[in-house]
């Protein structure tokens, strides 16, 4: 459970690095101020926007059914993954019928959490991502570490050499402008040879039977126009009941995501084009279990726009790969642990509990809340390390005793007072590795009291 | 008026002096105050590290000694948060509603039912305020950068009814200090490094005293500035208010 932990360490060693991570981030969430505080509904969108999700999730199995019962009509094929690999055999069936060897995606945080790339690859497809920031991890072979800025966490020039050996561009080269075009020239000839295209999904639109895609490169409408299959990959969480919901939310996405009052493109698709071919994969992977979870389920609100991570002190000091799971920051930290619950059982502890999350949050998750509501889970299944278990047992039979307190707490000041400082500072005292302890009082506030009382 | 004060754990033992000058203010004020003994802890500690159920003795013990009491008031928002929120896990008696709805922050109390609007203290210095976050967050003790609403603090509010301050608002005027309990220890790299960072925003800015409504910040802060030797100093809210010099 000390793995977030470790990894912030080593993140923060390069202190000047992560002083540049930090301000990137916090640019990114100044800009999301100005946006979101220009309009002056702004709150109102966020407590409309948390309606419609309450009442997509309540009634998700009518919704979900409506939608492709739609899709359908409208000459769609829908298909329905209970987990990640069911999702994959599907993708991978849809391309064998077609023998589609070449694939194009856009960007698509189920695909990563399905490790969809990984499953293609290694039965001969070749994929491509061709959102510029995933391009760029793709090449590098990283996972992202941000959902709406995969690769955030790297410097121009480290793109420029990036680039310089995988698409020979004059070496030294990290003028933004000159690298964006050497991407594009070389994405274009794979859009051109794609069997397939693969986008996300931002909405799908119960009413209609639609999905909606919104980026700011246009690159899921290049792929799918070129291709003559397109596979939109969905999570169950996705719908909206009618398309009149949509304006609240496209309006709320963009500004919390970047700050743009919309993303460039916001691409409508909802029947294949002539002589092509259309699916939408619906995939479950956990979500109804976390559906199932009454202090959780309000996390499957969440339309993956980022702002928890710009805006979380620890996430923009750490990185997104500390988390060691596709979704970092915040909303990873209440998601991952209805995942695998020993495993993640470090994450809702990466936390100040400082709330952040929870008032930039679009839909109004109250992430900070079940953070500590996922900590009473991990203690109670017995995932904390036992020092840390047995300290609180201990601290909470003292705390509850003002004679135990009372003496503890002498005993503690008088050892701050006259021990060496060797035997206060060494490396059980995590705290004081880079801090003083305070200066301990002749007499706590109790004992001034009581002789103020006697006097 | 009959008040309760509570005086938070870590205040008890290592900074008596704020409790001394909330005390102090409150009875200048024209309060009764009255500390009832064998106070402890509002158990956040255990709570926040996932073992609230090591905490609800303390829960008890805190409910037994301050329920008879129409206000209890304590210089933390983060205890008085912690009271309010989680004590959901033990009955809801009449007690502990009573205590759920009772247990007010220091600036809450002195706006919202006195409704103090001058203070006689006077404080001399360029003073940078740092919002606690459950205070700001969690009692909603001021209006968060993250919100599109008005910009308010109570705690500002407060600040400039002293003589002779000087405020001055951090570049990030509301990011977390990093203390966040156990965290401090569970992640000292990261916890530490927004510390640091906290204290350069204020030193860029030319505050010479840092204050806040949690002396848990500042007890981390002070930490990290003692031992880099820097001159700017920590002071809690009550201090200021009550004309306590550095």
């Amino acid at each position: 459970m000390k793995e977030h932990a470790q990894k912030a360490a080593e993140f923060i060693r390069n202190e000047s690095r992560t002083d540049w991570h930090d301000e990137a981030l916090w640019f990114v969430r100044s800009k999301r101020d100005k946006a979101s505080h220009s309009i002056g509904e702004w709150e109102q969108l966020r407590e409309l926007a948390s309606q419609v999700k309450d009442n997509v999730l309540s009634n998700l199995d009518g919704y979900l059914e409506q939608f492709e019962a739609n899709a359908r009509r409208n000459g769609v094929q829908v298909h329905w993954a209970a987990d990640a690999e069911e999702h994959n055999r599907i993708v991978y069936g849809i391309l064998e019928k077609h023998q589609a060897r070449n694939l194009v995606k856009s960007k698509s945080m189920l695909t990563e959490e399905c490790h969809l790339n990984e499953y293609l690859i290694k039965r001969g497809i070749e994929v491509v991502d061709t959102d510029l920031g995933e391009r760029i991890i793709q090449l590098k072979e990283e996972p992202p570490s941000h959902i709406v800025m995969p690769a955030i966490h790297l410097k121009k020039e480290e793109v420029g050499e990036l680039f310089h050996e995988k698409l020979h561009t004059e070496k030294g080269a990290s003028d933004p402008k000159y690298l964006t075009e050497a991407a594009r020239q070389h994405l274009r000839q794979k859009f051109l040879a794609a069997g397939a295209a693969i986008t996300g999904v931002n909405f799908a639109i119960a009413e209609t039977g639609g999905v909606v895609v919104c980026t700011n490169e246009g690159n899921a409408d290049m792929g799918v126009h070129l291709a003559p299959v397109q596979i939109h990959c969905m999570g169950i969480e996705k719908i909206l009941p009618k398309a009149e919901h949509l304006g609240i939310f496209t309006r709320l996405l963009a500004r919390s995501a970047t700050g743009q009052p919309i993303t460039i493109y916001t691409s409508h698709y909802h029947r294949p084009k002539a002589g092509g071919e259309m699916h939408i994969v619906i995939v479950d992977n956990g979500r109804t279990a976390q559906l199932g979870r009454a202090a959780f389920r309000n996390s499957l609100k969440c339309i993956r726009c980022g702002a928890c991570m710009n805006t979380c002190p620890i996430y923009r000091r750490s990185g997104g790969h500390s988390y060691g799971y596709t979704i970092p920051g915040p909303i990873g930290s209440i998601l991952t642990p209805g995942i695998d619950l020993k495993k993640y059982s470090g994450l809702p502890f990466a936390s100040t509990l400082c709330g952040s999350c929870s008032d930039v949050c679009p839909v109004k998750i109250d992430i900070h809340e079940q953070l500590y509501r996922w900590r009473q889970i991990i203690a109670e299944e017995g995932h904390l390390p036992t020092d840390k278990r047995q300290s609180m047992k201990w601290a909470g039979r003292v705390l509850s005793k003002p004679a135990w307190y009372n003496v503890i707490g002498k005993l503690t000041r008088w050892a701050m007072m006259r021990l060496p400082r060797p035997f206060l500072y060494n490396r059980l005292n995590e705290w004081g590795k880079d801090r003083e302890l305070p200066e301990p009082p002749k007499e706590s506030f109790g004992e001034w009291y009581r002789k103020r009382e006697k006097s | 008026m009959k008040v309760g004060l509570f005086i938070p754990c870590y205040i008890d033992q290592f900074y008596p002096q704020v409790g001394i000058a909330t005390l102090e203010l409150l009875e200048k004020l024209g309060c009764q105050v009255v500390y009832p003994t064998g106070q402890t802890c509002c158990g956040q500690p255990m709570a926040n590290s996932g073992c609230e159920r090591d905490a609800v003795a303390a829960y008890h013990h805190f409910v037994q000694l301050f329920h008879a009491f129409d206000h209890v008031v304590t210089p933390s928002g983060s205890c008085a948060y912690h009271v309010r929120n989680h004590y959901d896990i033990v009955e809801q008696t009449e007690e502990v509603k009573k205590i759920r709805d009772n247990v007010l922050d220091l600036s809450e109390f002195l706006l919202d039912i006195l409704k103090v609007e001058s203070l006689d203290s006077r404080f001399p210095y360029k003073v940078g305020l740092h919002q606690s976050c459950h205070g700001l967050r969690g009692l909603r003790l001021g209006q968060g950068s993250e919100r599109a609403l008005e910009k308010s603090s109570k705690l500002d509010t407060l600040l400039r009814m002293v003589d002779g301050i000087e405020l001055v608002e951090p570049s990030r005027p509301d990011e977390c200090c990093g203390f966040g309990g156990t965290f401090a220890i569970n992640e000292p790299a990261i916890s530490v490094k927004m510390g640091k960072d906290r204290i350069a925003d204020h030193e860029n800015k030319g505050v010479e005293v840092v204050t806040a409504g949690d002396m848990s910040c500042l007890m981390h802060l002070e930490g990290i500035i003692r031992r880099q030797k820097k001159k700017i100093k920590v002071k809690h809210i009550a201090e200021i208010l009550n004309g306590t010099q550095p």
